[in-house]
């Protein structure tokens, strides 16, 4: 008989066993119980945070740059509450996560107790699954299947509740090794026939494309594609989540499509005959006008989750696995090209032909400072040391997604399905837990960075490596871009003037700061940055009207590009 | 198109909150909805009647096995050949005028008279949905004082399967 634990100390024991090192969040009435157990062990950090969407996005930029499981802890009710839009961000993004929150005592639930809210209801159409722990003997076999489910099959949040009554008695600890559960078994391997069958199509195409998305990075399957692009010099491009998962330097990269996507990759999926989709969901911020989306091409979709294939864009053949090992099974009977024979430097010529007509560009000034101008020297000034790149949401996202290379995968950390402001400073000070070695660039808009600033406080505690460039225009830019384009410039609730001077903001919790205003000084000022040893906040004041183009207006087909 | 899937599930708490959620979430119709628990142990049978059309009643089928708590999706359609039934309890208005008419209805019908005061009948009757909604209509005229019907459940036929 093994000796007998508190809840609490189960759930210590139950994170070491999953090998958890950092955990964030806040404590509250009803999980002092677990900060307790914490105070008295040393394996499992927690870092303390200032809000609750703050810590679950620590959670989930930590488990975006390494694919480990982010946990978070916070406590019931507003801490709950709090932390739903962050669940709701790694849904929409399929990040592992697991969320734990305190619940009132089990004789209280559903009596509209102090600090009680039914979490499991609220967030049960935002996570991949969640569980409410009546018992202290299911506390264990629960948080085992929590993380289960977070890391296997299409990742995502999961939220483990547990009432305060759960975390103070006790029971005899045992932790399985292996789970099963009868309900839950996703596919991995692709249909044998499947694959033989959709080598043909490849083989035979003129004009494949390659369409890559996040589940490539979830799969780390990056040396697959990179083998099958080569292998048949397929051109490539990725979706916002799939940043990374082919070298931006590539020859065969056509970079990101869609909405704000290249004009070679959105022409691209207009000409092309056969559109080989690898974990990508056909978002319509990719398709554009669904029914004029690549009309000239077969389509093979590749994703774990079967309800992504046909979703939105009925596909020709679908394979259901894991990327990396259908990547694998296909790459293992796929001919090359010198033994089919295509030549494709028909194609790649043609892609070559719209590059050359309209590159990714802007017109640059002397006068005042372009935000992608920023973007290209820190691109250029930061290459050699290979960091990881944290997005909030806005045009400044898609300036950073068009004009920074990225050559590794788990290098852009960037909100792309749910589109949370707010997301990216707390994500990339997870990811700076997560890689303490790297140096962690925070893209940001003066107005995202507004949604999260609290989080200074824990860059001033840990004294990480994360820096974070606001490139500020004073407006909410993306929303007045479009009132621009589509609302007779009417520009409404989209002035934020008044605002606090970051660099006051940064220095009174001890973090050093700069503001630059003139395009003379932004080079040293990044360099200044870079070669600060500690966090630190630079405000650029930019262009304030600077649009992002290429753009696709909302509706239209991917062949009807603004171009400038 | 209507359809029938009948899935089964892990008899958890919550788990019907989780199908209904997925319904209204994702825009899908619930015609009818039945759920109790099955021979197997933990395990429940829910028959749901939606309508959409083939990409809707792929998207749900696929949706219902996403489901962590889902065991097995059944779907009914031309290629499964299946029995369904409903049954309904129908509380009657009667009088001396009206019970030699109603008596004979449930007798063509095959129903019971289940529950009897001096002015009401209470009949159970089982059927295809279309052979409730038939007698519906022969009673209604007579005087419906309280209706309750319990919605399909569908089984597929062994020999064809």
């Amino acid at each position: 008989m093994s000796e007998k634990l508190k809840g609490a100390e189960i759930f210590i024991e139950c994170l070491k066993k999953e090998g958890v090192k950092h955990i964030f969040g806040i404590p509250g009435g009803a999980i002092i119980d677990l900060h307790d157990a914490i105070y008295k062990q040393k394996d499992v950090e927690f870092i303390l945070t200032r809000h609750e969407q703050g810590a679950v996005h620590m959670a989930d930029g930590y488990a975006r740059s390494t694919g480990k499981v982010g946990v978070s802890l916070v406590t019931s009710g507003p801490g709950a509450t709090n932390a739903v839009t962050g669940i709701a961000t790694a849904y929409m993004d399929s990040i592992p996560l697991v969320v734990f929150t305190g619940q009132v005592p089990t004789h209280l639930i559903g009596n509209d107790a102090f600090q009680e809210v039914d979490i499991v209801g609220i967030t049960r159409s935002c996570t991949k699954h969640n569980f409410l722990v009546k018992d202290v003997k299911d506390l264990a076999y629960t948080i085992k299947k929590a993380f289960y489910i977070a890391k296997t099959g299409r990742p995502g949040p999961v939220l483990v509740d547990i009432p305060k009554d759960v975390q103070t008695a006790s029971c005899e600890f045992e932790y399985p090794d292996a789970i099963h559960l009868r309900s839950y078994n996703p596919t991995y391997h692709g249909n044998p026939k499947q694959i033989k069958k959709v080598t043909k199509v490849i083989e035979s195409a003129e004009r494949p494309l390659l369409y890559i998305g996040g589940g490539v990075i979830t799969s780390n399957a990056h040396k697959e594609v990179l083998d099958l692009a080569e292998k048949l010099q397929i051109p490539v491009f990725t979706t916002l989540m799939g940043i990374g998962g082919f070298p931006t330097d590539h020859s065969l990269s056509l970079g990101m499509a869609g909405m704000h996507g290249t004009y070679k990759a959105n022409m691209a999926i207009q000409y092309c005959d056969l559109l080989i989709s690898i974990g990508a969901r056909f978002d319509d911020r990719i398709t554009g006008k669904v029914s004029e989306f690549a009309p000239n091409a077969k389509i093979i979709h590749i994703d774990i989750d079967p309800t992504s294939i046909s979703k939105n864009i009925r596909v020709d053949y679908p394979i259901v696995g894991d990327s990396k090992l259908v990547l694998k099974e296909l790459l293992s009977v796929l001919k090359d090209n010198n033994e089919i024979n295509q030549n494709r430097e028909k194609w790649l010529d043609l892609i070559k032909k719209w590059d050359s007509e309209h590159p990714l560009s802007y017109d640059d000034s002397d006068k005042v400072i372009k935000p992608q101008y920023v973007l290209q020297l820190l691109n250029k000034l930061t290459k050699d040391t290979d960091p990881i790149i944290s997005t909030e949401v806005g045009q400044h996202q898609m300036w950073a997604a068009q004009f920074c290379n990225f050559n590794k995968p788990r290098r852009f950390l960037t909100s792309g399905g749910l589109g949370t402001m707010g997301f990216g400073f707390p994500a990339g000070i997870g990811a700076n837990f997560a890689n303490q070695d790297k140096q962690v660039f925070v893209i940001a808009g003066d107005g995202s960075f507004q949604m999260n600033e609290q989080e200074l406080a824990v860059l001033a505690t840990y004294k990480l490596q994360t820096k974070v460039i606001i490139l500020n225009n004073s407006y909410l830019g993306m929303v007045r871009q479009w009132q621009q384009l589509f609302y007779g410039r009417r520009y409404a609730n989209t002035n934020i003037e008044v605002q606090p001077d970051f660099v006051k903001l940064s220095e009174s919790y001890g973090i050093a700061a700069k503001r630059v205003e003139d395009k003379k000084d932004v080079e040293q000022a990044l360099i200044e940055m870079i070669n600060y040893k500690g966090p630190y906040l630079l405000d650029i004041k930019i262009e304030r009207e600077e649009n992002v183009y290429p753009m696709v207006p909302g509706g239209a087909p991917l062949s009807d590009m603004i171009l400038t | 198109m209507k359809r029938i899937f009948s899935v089964i599930v892990e008899n958890e708490t919550g788990v019907l909150s989780r199908i209904s959620n997925l319904f209204s979430a994702r825009g899908y119709n619930i015609e009818s909805l039945n759920v109790a628990p099955i021979n197997e142990l933990n395990l429940s049978r829910m028959t749901i009647v939606t309508e959409g059309d083939f990409n809707i009643l792929e998207q749900i089928g696929k949706q219902l096995n996403k489901l962590i708590d889902t065991i097995k999706v059944i779907e009914y359609d031309n290629e499964l050949p299946y029995v369904e039934r409903e049954m309904a309890l129908i509380k009657m208005h009667t009088d001396s005028s009206t019970r030699a008419e109603i008596l004979r209805i449930v007798d063509i019908f095959r129903g019971k008279i289940v529950d009897v005061s001096q002015n009401s009948y209470t009949i159970e009757v089982t059927g295809s949905s279309e052979k409730i909604n038939a007698i519906l209509n022969l009673l209604e005229p007579l005087g419906i004082k309280e209706l309750a019907r319990t919605g399909k459940v569908a089984m597929a036929r062994e020999s064809k399967q």
